[in-house]
């Protein structure tokens, strides 16, 4: 599948990533070249194939419901950009 | 024209677990901000999430509660979109395996039973709350909520009234708290409703564009949120337009929705399976656990009550409304020697009266069950009366003392002593012989004279079904 | 004393020869007056390392411990260490200081060793060459033209030229064996769950696996065995226990079977390459061990596969680097879109948002099923052409990349090409097996590598065969010219 410099520009806003706009051409290019190489699963036929989501066929271990965390929040916050009363702030949110 | 409407709802149970579904923080309301969001729910670098035990033996609980099919394998997935109270970029939900599927709800309307369909539930993790008062023009995050599990209950597109809506909420609530696996605090979001309406013609087979209503946190908002939504789709097509599929919010301050800005942008969540969390296996053991701590439901709690009992079908049905009701009241019936009707009148009544009053829950009643079936015992042997009772059911709400206590304390004992009411009678009768004697010229209404003159005396202690036999014979010369 | 084994510096600790201070500040001389060129080391726990070291050497002085107490090793910067920074080779935690340690690394700490630092990496570890990293490429000690490999490349640099006895590495399509191939050492990477990936910086959840680097096949096996291990905060953690990964190296490997995948051995493979592996199996073979060719017929689809999976694992992975609880973020947002989109856009490089890029675009509407999908069955099909294989052999042998170290700027340019110089390892983290590099000789003076596959938690096995191999040559022990030299 060749990507074009509108799919780009969709997939850039589903992730939000800035991308430059003179930048979107070679992006367009690139990730052209890397569907072509995915594509080449499409030589087998996998009809009837389980889908594999980890390489261990396990399943999920349960955690006992206990509490195990207590306040850490001036140690979590060290690394924050922007806070006040202990809030996260970002540029206003509107619903 | 006549128009049909359809309406299924998503509901949100936050489940009682003590801490997070993915992380070991505790999920209790209330908290300072962020405080309670430990490295996993502020999804830092390398964290993981571990599964919650608690919360996947609620949601079994729950689907066999509905007579569900449960998944021996359910699978979690990420669900993928920005948000700032979403920290990981993507809320590990529930997508195409389900733990939860296929199940059933009855409710009934007008005396009608109906079968609401329950599509599935799954188990997901709670977002954060945006604070939007003015932090120098900015938004704050408070991540305390984010992890917190959900129970995520969709039901068919099976009501077609605002009426069947709240019932199957009503319904779903009053079930979630008796599997102890909800609070059901709807004021602090323990139990939350996505409403989806549409409207078509009468006799049309397919459906009509639906809008999503979300944030309603009340009974009462659901049902105007749902009246409004309806009108204003049938305005909007009347006059020749066409609903758009779309997320509203209710606002209850002007009783109107709105479109949510935020929510416009389509969405492509891009789901896929959550590498760090594996499938989630329900053995036949744990089936069997589940099926054997499942408590007594409503609806059979319901039926025993009327047969057991011998209660009306209004008073079980308010009586079983809530488990922790229900629960005192057979409490309270053991221990008042079995007084089932006197029971039910009393925590009906004075009881809930007390506690609306003070806005208590019922678990947390000053009155235990124990101490009012003492208060209602006494009635019933006549200790005191129904009257002398609510005197003491006031000392008690404000004391740790038992009926008996207070009413030997406060002497209000009920006279019932025959001898001692006959020589009061005497005298009252000859110290007011006019009213004897119109008595007895047919004024029989002026016996009301004499009890309420005995009672007067008596600080209201003479027992009055003895005091109206005697005074009747009496007076009759 | 650089290219001494852990066996022969825990005994000189022991003894006194050496305390660990000093063997502590030995190398950390080492990385002052070698690594200015190389950039393998991208932060200094200097200070906290010579504190450990005094701890370590009160723990050897009252005979506790093991072969670990006090030695040096550095780790590669995906792991989050408790007040030091972990920036995963990117500018956007560039200023992030980990609150916690990961698993793999406190069970280190928990025997003493020393961390002299964090080794540079490809950002978030997407990239075969190093380049990617925000701190700049590392040099190949054995040609400084020539790229590491990645993206652990600068652990692998940093144990070839002797900054450090022992590195950790992460490996999620060949990071650990490619750039241990390119640069002449050990490195193994053991079954995926094997080793906890808590406090790991996560590129494609699935798929990635810590491991170690080190000189020798022995050295290798005495760190993977402290940093395995079940661990309660990793779901996909293997609650089994530890084998003994020493017990066995000194096995004999006579009549053990190595099998050899025809779809390996192409005449597309480089001849000098070919022949370099095919002596090392002559070795082997000389050991007493079976030969066997073997075919893996999906194998050929194991980098399209991976390029579905991993990049629509990281697309998600990423997305908490949104600039709102740590991290960068990007100067006076005027709104939130500008926010995410700007601190994303700045603070990660190229190469992620490619893939960044190619995981939405694989998950998005539509699409799915052709590729996402398709990939987890393809994955299967890979696994079970392994499953089927070691039902007849028990190990398999390859060359572990293409070529050797290529030039810096060579491929930078061309993803695709990039991409496939991991074609040989790539298969073994789709399948979650166990897979090693281990040093077979020269060509044009750049080392090559071969690669060994094992079974399902068969490290001990591998390590053996590896071990074995190496009482038999002694590859694994030359050291890049010019940094020979004692410090």
């Amino acid at each position: 599948m060749s990507i074009q410099s509108e799919d780009v520009l969709k997939i850039a806003h589903l992730a939000r990533l800035g991308i430059e706009e003179g930048q979107v051409e070679s992006y367009a290019s690139d990730l052209s070249n890397i569907m072509k190489l995915v594509e080449q699963m499409n030589e087998v036929d996998t009809s009837g194939i389980e889908p594999m989501a980890h390489p261990l066929d396990q399943s999920q271990r349960l955690r006992a419901d206990v509490v195990s965390e207590t306040n850490q929040r001036e140690e979590l916050q060290k690394n924050a950009p922007e806070i006040e009363d202990g809030l996260f702030l970002v540029p206003r949110v509107i619903d | 024209m006549q128009w049909e409407t359809v309406i299924g709802l998503e509901i949100h149970a936050q489940l009682a677990t003590k801490s997070k579904i993915f992380s070991g923080a505790s999920t209790a309301y209330g908290a300072d901000a962020n405080t309670q969001a430990c490295a996993v729910d502020l999804a830092l670098p390398g964290t993981l999430p571990v599964l919650n035990e608690q919360a996947v033996r609620f949601a079994v609980k729950f689907g066999l509660a509905i007579g569900a099919h449960i998944a021996p394998y359910s699978v979690f997935a990420r669900k993928n979109y920005f948000y700032p109270d979403l920290p990981k970029g993507y809320q590990t939900s529930q997508f195409d395996k389900p733990i939860v599927g296929l199940g059933e709800l009855d409710i009934v309307v007008d005396g009608k039973v109906k079968t609401i369909g329950v599509t599935r539930a799954h188990l997901e993790e709670d977002a954060g709350k945006s604070l939007h008062e003015d932090y120098q023009g900015m938004t704050g995050v408070d991540l305390n909520r984010a992890g917190t599990p959900l129970l995520e209950i969709v039901s068919e597109p099976d009501m077609r009234s605002a009426a069947e809506a709240i019932a199957y909420v009503k319904k779903l609530h009053t079930l979630v708290q008796y599997l102890g696996i909800c609070d059901g605090n709807m004021q602090e979001g323990s139990f939350r409703c996505d409403v989806n309406v549409s409207v078509r013609p009468m006799g049309q087979e397919e459906f009509g564009t639906r809008a999503e209503i979300k944030n309603l946190n009340s009974f009462r908002f659901i049902e105007k949120a749902v009246a409004h939504e309806v009108e204003r789709q049938i305005d909007v097509i009347e006059s020749g337009g066409s609903v758009a599929q779309e997320t509203r919010l209710y606002d209850a301050n002007k009783d109107e929705t709105r479109s949510m800005r935020s929510k416009e942008e389509a969405n492509d969540y891009r789901y896929f399976p959550c590498p760090d969390l594996l499938p989630v296996e329900i053995t036949a053991e744990l089936l069997d656990e589940m099926q054997r701590e499942l408590p007594e439901l409503p609806e059979a709690k319901n039926q025993r009550f009327q047969t057991q009992y011998k209660l009306n079908g209004y008073d079980a049905d308010v009586l079983t409304t809530q488990r922790a009701m229900a629960d005192y009241y057979e409490a309270a019936v053991k221990s008042s020697g079995g007084e089932t009707k006197l029971v039910a009148n009393w925590v009906m009544g004075e009881l809930s009266a007390g506690l609306n009053k003070e806005n208590l829950a019922i678990e947390a009643a000053p009155v235990s069950a124990e101490r009012l079936g003492g208060l209602v015992k006494r009635i019933a042997d006549q200790t005191i009366s129904g009257k002398i009772a609510k005197q003491v059911l006031e000392l008690m709400w404000s004391s740790d003392d038992n009926a008996d206590t207070v009413i030997e304390r406060e002497g209000l004992k009920q006279i019932s002593d025959t001898g001692a009411l006959e020589k009061m009678i005497d005298e009252l009768m000859a110290q007011n012989m006019l009213q004897v004697k119109q008595y007895r010229a047919g004024k029989t209404k002026m016996i009301g004279f004499f009890v309420g003159q005995l009672m007067k005396q008596t600080q209201g202690k003479a027992n009055p079904q003895e005091l109206n036999k005697l005074l009747q014979e009496k007076l009759k010369g | 004393m650089y290219n001494k084994s852990l066996k022969e510096l825990s005994t000189s600790l022991r003894n006194k020869d050496f305390s660990s201070v000093e063997l502590s500040q030995y190398f950390l001389n080492r990385i002052k007056r070698f690594d200015g060129e190389l950039n393998s080391v991208i932060t200094s726990n200097e200070k906290a390392a010579l504190v450990a070291a005094v701890e370590a050497d009160k723990r050897l002085q009252s005979g506790d411990g093991n072969l670990l107490t006090g030695i040096p090793l550095l780790h590669k910067d995906i792991f989050c260490t408790a007040g030091l920074r972990a920036s995963c080779g990117s500018k956007m935690l560039d200023n992030f200081i980990a609150p916690y340690t990961a698993t793999a690394v406190s069970k280190l700490e928990q025997v003493g060793v020393v961390m002299l630092g964090k080794t540079n990496m490809d950002e978030f570890a997407m990239g075969s060459s190093n380049e990617t990293s925000f701190y700049g490429g590392v040099k190949n000690p054995w040609d400084l033209n020539t790229v590491p490999g990645g993206s652990s490349g600068g652990s692998a640099a940093a144990v070839a030229a002797r900054l450090a006895p022992i590195a950790s590495g992460t490996d999620t399509g060949g990071s650990i064996r490619q750039p241990a191939a390119f640069c002449g050492v050990t490195g193994i990477k053991p079954t995926y769950g094997r080793v906890s990936r808590y406090g790991m910086i996560a590129f494609a959840s699935s798929l990635d696996q810590a491991g170690t680097f080190a000189k020798s096949a022995e050295d290798a096996a005495i760190m993977l065995q402290a940093m395995s291990g079940f661990d309660e905060k990793d779901s996909t953690s293997v609650d089994r226990p530890v084998d003994d990964l020493l017990a066995n190296l000194g096995d004999s490997i006579k009549g053990l079977t190595v099998g050899l995948p025809k779809e390996f051995f192409t005449d597309d493979l480089d001849a000098g390459i070919r022949e370099k592996v095919e002596e090392a199996i002559d070795t082997i073979k000389s050991a007493g061990a079976n030969i066997k060719e073997i075919s893996l017929p999906n194998i050929n689809l194991s980098v399209p596969a991976y390029y579905v999976v991993a990049p629509a694992e990281c697309s998600a992975n990423l997305s908490r680097f949104d600039g709102v609880r740590y991290g960068y973020r990007c100067d006076s947002p005027k709104d939130l879109e500008d926010l995410y989109k700007r601190s994303r856009g700045e603070g990660f490089g190229d190469e992620v948002k490619r893939r960044i890029m190619i995981g939405a675009y694989v998950l998005s509407a539509g699409y799915y099923d052709a590729y996402y999908k398709k990939a987890q069955q393809v994955r299967r099909l890979i696994k079970n052409d392994f499953v089927e294989a070691f039902k007849e052999v028990d190990i398999i042998a390859s060359a572990t990349a293409p070529s050797v170290a290529f030039s810096a700027g060579e491929k930078k340019d061309d993803p695709v090409s990039m991409y496939l110089s991991d074609i040989f390892t790539i298969g073994v983290n789709l399948a979650g097996l166990p897979g090693m590099s281990v040093p077979c000789g020269f060509v044009d003076n750049k080392p090559v590598g071969m690669q060994l596959i094992g079974n399902y938690f068969a490290e001990s096995r591998l390590l053996n065969v590896a071990h074995q191999y190496q009482q038999l040559t002694d590859w694994h022990l030359a050291v890049p010219t010019g940094f020979g030299e004692e410090a």
